[in-house]
């Protein structure tokens, strides 16, 4: 970096700087604190920002993934040439395992998404970690436009939204109970756009399925979903393959892909600054059965 | 490409979402899926108009009463700026929101509706937008629209708040004559109100000169973290990491390190892989010194001839957060920088009425949502500077030991 005449941060480096403050603090204050990693842009970029945080020692937190068991496996091997890079301890909660240890209950109805918070909350209070990073952007549903950076959970892994700690300046309080637990998102004032261009310019490497490529997929609730042994067509419903890329990655289920040509970092932005549509709006089965569906999980302990 | 961080306040009906909204949607920011679940919802509740405070509304139960209730975060940007909005509810039971969401603010923005002119809620929020030392604030007169466009109206509000702004600290105040439902002034300039000279709101927030506003002077570092490899590469690394404060550090700097007041000089500050020329407000950086000192968390490196006094003598301004009240005697946990410890308050000097400025010394007590001067004791010495020098080093928090929960914020006098 060159001297800056202006003394004046972009606010690329100002967001990374806020960033990187919050997981030191965190580090500094929690007793137990683990990073929520999906294997998604968002989370791929914590993990870069706790890489620069504690560099050049390791980063001191292990991470934890939620396997939904349909998550995609472009996403999965990106995932473990981080974790490898990186020297990190990776956790796995396997939803798969809660529905077999009676953890969650598969009614059939209930999609992977959800059954993933009992999952985590389980997994949470089995290894007694005090404070649980996750990915959040304020900018992608109304309800985490309210979340605070540190977000208070109970024992029973509850957001209370009428009951948030006020956040003043950068001093964030990290006081919790026996049996309590801290969400901590430090990319809260990230937007989707921010993401891209710090993965254009610190050259992350992300799961291919975010650039355009053919794929086999099929249209459900005007979504385009990926075609596959997970996903059982429906009558009318055909397969077809076109050429598509992710905005959001999550279970392969009811995470929909949009019709891209756009194989740079570069051309992703360029698309982005013209989509009309939230990447959530577009692409998130779990985000359309209510208007608080995300509010509603979140209470619950979702992150 | 910056940031600008500013904080918006008003009373109730004032018309904060509507504006929110239109600067939202005029910058696209707005996206059509967004905007659809708003029209729905406007229509299934049987309104006649598109309820762009629905955007904002983001909580059950902030659209069950039809109020905001939390401080919410929008973002949005132009090809100049990228802002950050914290949206701060205009009740008065929720002052402490609008103090939270001020804490961050380079710049305040006011609404008064020009039909009722100034209230006590425009003069509380601008009294305590000057009390958190937020450097800009803008009063925008809304609704224009609803009086004509009428110049003498907008003249009379002007002059009585500029009236009222001589008593209060304002470093730099522009007010503008707005109409937020019919896009007046807010992204173009309007040809309703040729009388008006200035630029619009977004034209305002675009260029709003913020890069002074931090104070480049006084070189305050508090150590937030110490960097021990314990590799084989890194064997003997040991970096003190935090975000600068205050001033600018270079490599060669002599420094103090506070408490222990001991002395060395800036060996290297790194940001990851890469060494730096100076470091400066608000950088996360790693400092490595040329001596092997004892310096931990808590610890504050500034310069030998520039050092704040360590105290355990407090004297500030507190904001009370919770119904309990605020009385001497009353232990708490207090997060300065990065430093926590405890505090006992020995008394409670004033309760300020943010509505007149006057100090009730009687009062010996601080309410929900109550400011007022302050003295504590506490068990550690902070390493603070005025709040009106530093808004980092000069701020804290007060935590009660056995909720946890926040239950003020403090300005060092």
């Amino acid at each position: 970096m060159s001297t800056h005449a202006d003394y004046r941060l972009s606010q690329l480096d100002e967001l990374e700087a806020e960033s990187i403050h919050i997981f030191r603090e965190v580090a500094a204050e929690f007793e137990k604190p683990v990073l929520m990693f999906s294997g998604g842009k968002d989370s791929i970029v914590m993990l870069r920002l706790a890489e620069k945080a504690f560099y050049p020692a390791k980063i001191p937190f292990p991470v934890m993934q939620v396997d939904t068991g349909f998550d995609f496996p472009e996403v999965l091997s990106t995932r473990d040439s981080w974790v490898d890079r990186l020297g990190v301890r990776m956790i796995v909660a396997s939803v798969d395992d809660a529905i077999k240890n009676g953890v969650v209950i598969d009614d059939g109805k209930t999609s992977r998404n959800r059954l993933q918070i009992g999952t985590l909350l389980n997994t949470i209070e089995e290894h007694g970690f005090t404070a649980a990073f996750g990915g959040g952007r304020r900018d992608e549903e109304k309800a985490r436009a309210k979340e605070r950076v540190y977000s208070h959970r109970d024992e029973f892994g509850q957001w209370d939204p009428k009951n948030q700690r006020p956040e003043l300046w950068s001093l964030y309080n990290g006081r919790i109970a026996e049996g309590e637990h801290m969400r901590i998102f430090p990319l809260s004032n990230w937007t989707e756009l921010d993401i891209w261009h710090y993965i254009g310019r610190e050259q992350i490497l992300i799961p291919g399925i975010y650039y355009s490529h053919q794929r086999e997929v099929f249209e459900r609730d005007g979504m385009l979903l990926s075609a596959g042994d997970h996903a059982t067509l429906r009558a009318g419903e055909t397969v077809e393959e076109r050429t598509v890329r992710f905005r959001t990655v999550g279970d392969m289920t009811l995470t929909g892909c949009v019709e891209s040509t756009a194989t740079t970092v570069g051309e992703i932005i360029e698309e982005i600054a013209v989509a009309r549509v939230t990447e959530r709006g577009a692409t998130r089965g779990d985000d359309r059965f209510s208007e608080a569906a995300m509010e509603d999980r979140k209470k619950e302990g979702y992150f | 490409m910056d940031l600008l961080r500013f904080a918006t306040a008003g009373s109730v009906d004032d018309g904060k979402s509507t504006l929110i909204g239109r600067l939202l949607l005029d910058s696209k920011s707005i996206f059509e899926d967004q905007l659809e679940a708003v029209e729905r919802t406007s229509e299934d509740k049987g309104f006649d108009y598109t309820d762009l405070a629905l955007l904002t509304d983001g909580l059950r139960s902030e659209r069950e009463q039809g109020i905001t209730i939390d401080v919410a975060y929008r973002y949005f940007a132009t090809p100049n700026r990228k802002f950050i909005i914290a949206d701060t509810p205009g009740h008065v039971q929720y002052t402490r929101n609008m103090v939270t969401g001020a804490s961050t603010a380079d710049l305040g923005l006011v609404l008064v509706d020009a039909r009722t002119g100034l209230t006590e809620q425009s003069r509380r929020h601008a009294v305590l937008l000057s009390l958190l030392k937020v450097p800009h604030l803008v009063l925008a007169v809304n609704k224009m629209d609803l009086v004509g466009y009428d110049e003498e109206v907008y003249n009379k509000i002007n002059e009585e708040f500029r009236t009222f702004a001589t008593k209060l600290t304002i470093p730099d105040l522009t007010i503008i004559p707005i109409s937020a439902l019919k896009g007046d002034n807010v992204v173009t300039r309007s040809e309703n109100m040729s009388w008006y000279e200035g630029t619009s709101l977004l034209h305002h927030l675009e260029n709003v000169h913020v890069a002074s506003d931090r104070d480049l002077i006084d070189a305050r570092f508090p150590v937030q973290y110490v960097i021990r490899p314990k590799s084989d590469d890194f064997h003997d690394f040991r970096g003190y990491a935090g975000q600068v404060a205050g001033g600018v550090l270079k490599p060669g700097d002599d420094v103090l390190v506070l408490p222990s007041g001991l002395t060395s000089k800036v060996a290297s500050i790194e940001l990851f892989e890469t060494s730096l020329q100076e470091a400066f407000p608000p950088m996360s950086v790693t400092v490595r010194l040329e001596d092997d000192l004892d310096v931990s968390r808590g610890d504050m490196i500034c310069r030998p001839q520039n050092a704040p006094t360590p105290s355990q003598d407090i004297d500030a301004m507190v904001s009370w957060m919770v119904p309990e009240p605020l009385r001497a005697g009353r232990k708490l946990s207090i997060k300065h920088t990065t430093r926590l410890c405890r505090t006992v308050v020995k008394d409670v000097q004033y309760r300020l009425d943010v509505n007149t400025l006057h100090r009730d010394q009687e009062a010996g007590e601080l309410g929900l949502n109550e400011i007022g001067r302050v003295k504590l004791r506490t068990t550690q010495p902070l390493l603070c500077d005025p709040y009106e020098k530093n808004r980092t080093t000069g701020s804290f928090i007060l935590i009660d030991e056995a909720t946890g929960v926040t239950v003020g914020a403090g300005m060092i006098n």
